[in-house]
């Protein structure tokens, strides 16, 4: 701070800490001719007043002040690769090269997962739902007698009966995507379907070819014992160790 | 069995890591550059000024005409800027490459690859391949009128593959920057899929979608007609929270251009009052030694907005943002300020000229209703260098009289302060001025020293101030307030 201390002192200290001056006024002040009155002053956004301070921010936002024309010289730096490795997660094969890379893999398939069906989430909110409402036998039981599904939007208080009224609900008043793919319901109990993985893994990517009947959100069955990597990285995880062979 | 919140690392890569990793950026090549009233953007550029290829005149007037082009955009309320975030790294190792135009075939070649290749890096590849093309507007139309390759890109957007993932939101984060309308509002699709992952852990790919939003949001109020019922404030709300400046700073942006729109005040600010953003932005701009300037500003300008809108601006005093920006403004001031004169940021208002008119307008609503802030001016000798500012501009002038006239209107106790000294002779040089308005103010501060402060008059008339009157006499603003006052000069 390069102020004098008690200048600075004085400005950021207590409303009112100078005594002020006793205020006298002459009602003849400000008279005609004279018109001066001391007054509040608001400018709206689109004032003239601030065409100078929003010039300066867009000049910022595009950058002008150090753009160059031409193949501009990039100065040598560090480069963001690394020497090859491996993700320490037990049962993930994925290699990469760069960390950035690997931050995002890992925060993507390793951090939010279930621990119950491995399946990953984008967000611990989106995890908790799926642990409360597929995993949960108290769930199930409340969600007999009351409104237990909740909307997916943050900030959104609205709780509903089932989980179809709570897509109708997105997809109406959050203007949703109604195939929206962390929202999907939970399939009534059959046998897991040899190949699942392939058809799971298909459907992740969009694959229009495959007939949908459920995606990668949604777990078969209880009672089958989920395989322990997420099915995307064990079809990555075969053959990332095949070509390495 | 809980994760560890950062990823384990094998030790060859613990020994990289002392290679800093942090996000770089960098201007693109790129041979020509095009001034549009929707204006090019480049990429943000950290550390530094580049070293310079073109000369410092050639720079000074392309400044110059992208000055007047934003002047005029601003003032067909068409000002529209955008930020592109291209990493420099990943520009070297494509070094060489020039983004080409693709057609149709190639496209759904490279989408197709993409999404059923076999090998994990013939798959990425392909997207990369996309990413660079979709740099090329030819490219960005042809994409967006093939069937189901916004879809496809949605698809690999939310796929399990991370590194897919990346690279299909780059692809979107390219189409968000485009100046066709069309290509933007193809990424609506995406638009709840972005907000979801506001509120996951990778702070790269959240920066990303960050960026793009904001690019999404600015492009028209279709686009935003969207993302609020989709719940952008509250994920915005739940970001802010992040401990990464990256994060920040693109969030920051992405609300500035939220507040900016036409239809804030009645559709946006009312539920950003409503969250826990302002209190969040107002930690951000607290001086300090955690203070960091890329983010400061854009949450600056994020307050700005909110509160030239006259929205609620006594909530935002009541949450401290009064003191918050006035000790960072000093902050900022003694940052400049390295000599020992007494000041406040008058300083700092003369090491930026570009800031004076707003920091004295800022003083004239400080003092105007406020004898304790017209006691402090006096008793902190600020007089003096308000009065040096009167020969910056007649803009500078009318403010600085104001904001004199502001003091010597509470009573004679005001004025005896500001007698003798240097005002009476400042005041005749600006009767000297030719610009009415400054004249004007000029004639209102004398009747006012004159009523309140016996030997004003006096003074002013052995100055030669009826000449100084005089030339004035017939003109017509000024006429009647010069006669008042060559009265009272002359009979009291």
């Amino acid at each position: 701070m390069q102020l004098p201390p008690a200048l600075h002192a004085r400005l950021a200290g207590a409303p009112g800490s100078a005594e002020p001056l006793p205020v006298e006024r002459d009602p003849a002040a400000g008279t005609t001719p004279f018109s001066f009155a001391p007054r509040l002053v608001r400018f709206p956004r689109e004032h003239d007043f601030f065409e100078d301070g929003d010039v300066q921010r867009h000049l910022y936002l595009q950058d002008v002040l150090t753009q160059v024309g031409g193949a501009p010289e990039r100065p040598r730096r560090p480069s963001a690769r690394v020497p090859e490795f491996t993700c320490q997660v037990a049962g993930c094969c994925q290699v990469f090269d760069a960390l950035e890379d690997y931050e995002h893999h890992y925060h993507a398939l390793h951090r939010n997962v279930c621990s119950f069906c491995k399946r990953a989430f984008p967000s611990g909110h989106l995890l908790d739902t799926h642990i409360l409402e597929w995993h949960d036998s108290l769930f199930q039981i409340l969600a007999e007698r009351q409104d237990m599904y909740q909307c997916l939007v943050e900030g959104c208080t609205e709780k509903f009966r089932t989980s179809r009224d709570r897509k109708e609900h997105l997809v109406m008043r959050h203007l949703y995507p109604a195939d929206f793919r962390f929202d999907k319901p939970r399939r009534s109990r059959g046998p897991a379907v040899p190949g699942a993985a392939e058809q799971v893994l298909a459907e992740a990517l969009g694959d229009d070819r495959v007939p949908s009947e459920g995606d990668a959100m949604e777990v078969c069955s209880e009672h089958v014992e989920p395989s322990p990597e997420p099915a995307g990285e064990r079809r990555a995880y075969s053959h990332r160790c095949l070509t390495r062979i | 069995m809980p994760r560890p919140l950062t990823p384990p690392l094998p030790p060859c890569a613990v020994a990289a890591q002392s290679v800093p990793c942090s996000r770089r950026r960098g201007p693109v090549a790129c041979s020509v550059v095009q001034v549009y009233s929707r204006s090019t953007m480049w990429s943000r550029q950290r550390g530094g000024l580049k070293p310079l290829r073109c000369g410092v005149e050639q720079l000074r007037c392309r400044r110059r005409e992208r000055e007047a082009a934003l002047r005029k955009a601003r003032r067909e309320q068409q000002l529209v800027s955008k930020r592109l975030l291209r990493d420099e790294a990943l520009e070297e190792a494509e070094e060489g490459c020039v983004a080409m135009i693709f057609g149709e075939a190639e496209i759904q070649q490279f989408l197709r690859l993409a999404q059923r290749g076999t090998e994990e890096k013939e798959r990425e590849g392909a997207l990369v391949s996309l990413r660079r093309g979709l740099q090329r507007p030819e490219t960005q139309q042809t994409f967006i009128r093939l069937e189901g390759s916004i879809r496809t890109l949605v698809g690999l957007l939310t796929s399990n593959q991370a590194l897919l993932q990346l690279e299909a939101a780059r692809c979107l984060h390219e189409l968000s920057h485009s100046e066709q309308s069309a290509v933007v509002e193809a990424c609506l699709p995406a638009t709840s899929y972005l907000l979801t992952y506001l509120s996951g852990h990778s702070s790269d790919f959240i920066e990303l979608c960050l960026y793009t939003l904001g690019n999404l949001i600015v492009e028209s109020e279709a686009v935003r007609r969207q993302l609020l019922p989709q719940g952008i404030v509250p994920a915005l709300a739940a970001c802010i929270q992040s401990p990464h400046l990256t994060v920040l700073e693109a969030l920051g942006y992405a609300l500035s251009q939220l507040l900016q729109a036409k239809e804030a005040p009645e559709k946006i600010i009312p539920s950003v009052l409503g969250s826990t953003l302002p209190q969040h932005m107002l930690q951000l701009l607290q001086p300090g030694p955690k203070l960091n300037l890329g983010v400061a500003v854009e949450f600056a300008w994020c307050l700005h907005y909110i509160i030239c809108s006259q929205v609620n601006n006594a909530l935002l005093i009541t949450q401290g943002a009064l003191s918050t920006l006035g000790l960072l403004l000093l902050d900022l001031a003694g940052a400049v300020q390295r000599t020992e004169d007494a000041g406040l940021e008058l300083f700092l208002l003369q090491k930026q000229p570009s800031l004076l008119p707003e920091g004295l307008w800022l003083l004239n609503n400080l003092t105007a209703n406020s004898p304790s802030f017209c006691t402090s001016l006096l008793s902190l000798d600020l007089i003096e260098p308000l009065l040096h500012l009167l020969s910056v501009s007649n803009v500078v002038s009318v403010l600085v009289l104001t904001v004199l006239c502001n003091v010597a209107e509470k009573g004679p106790a005001y004025c005896q302060r500001l007698w003798p000294g240097p005002l009476l002779s400042s005041l005749l040089d600006t009767l000297a001025f030719s610009d009415t308005e400054v004249v004007g103010q000029s004639l209102e501060l004398l009747q006012l020293l004159f009523l309140y402060q016996p030997g004003a008059a006096q003074a002013f008339l052995q100055q030669s101030g009826l000449q100084a009157l005089q030339r004035h006499e017939e003109v017509a603003q000024l006429q009647d307030r010069v006669h008042a006052l060559q009265q009272t000069a002359l009979h009291g």
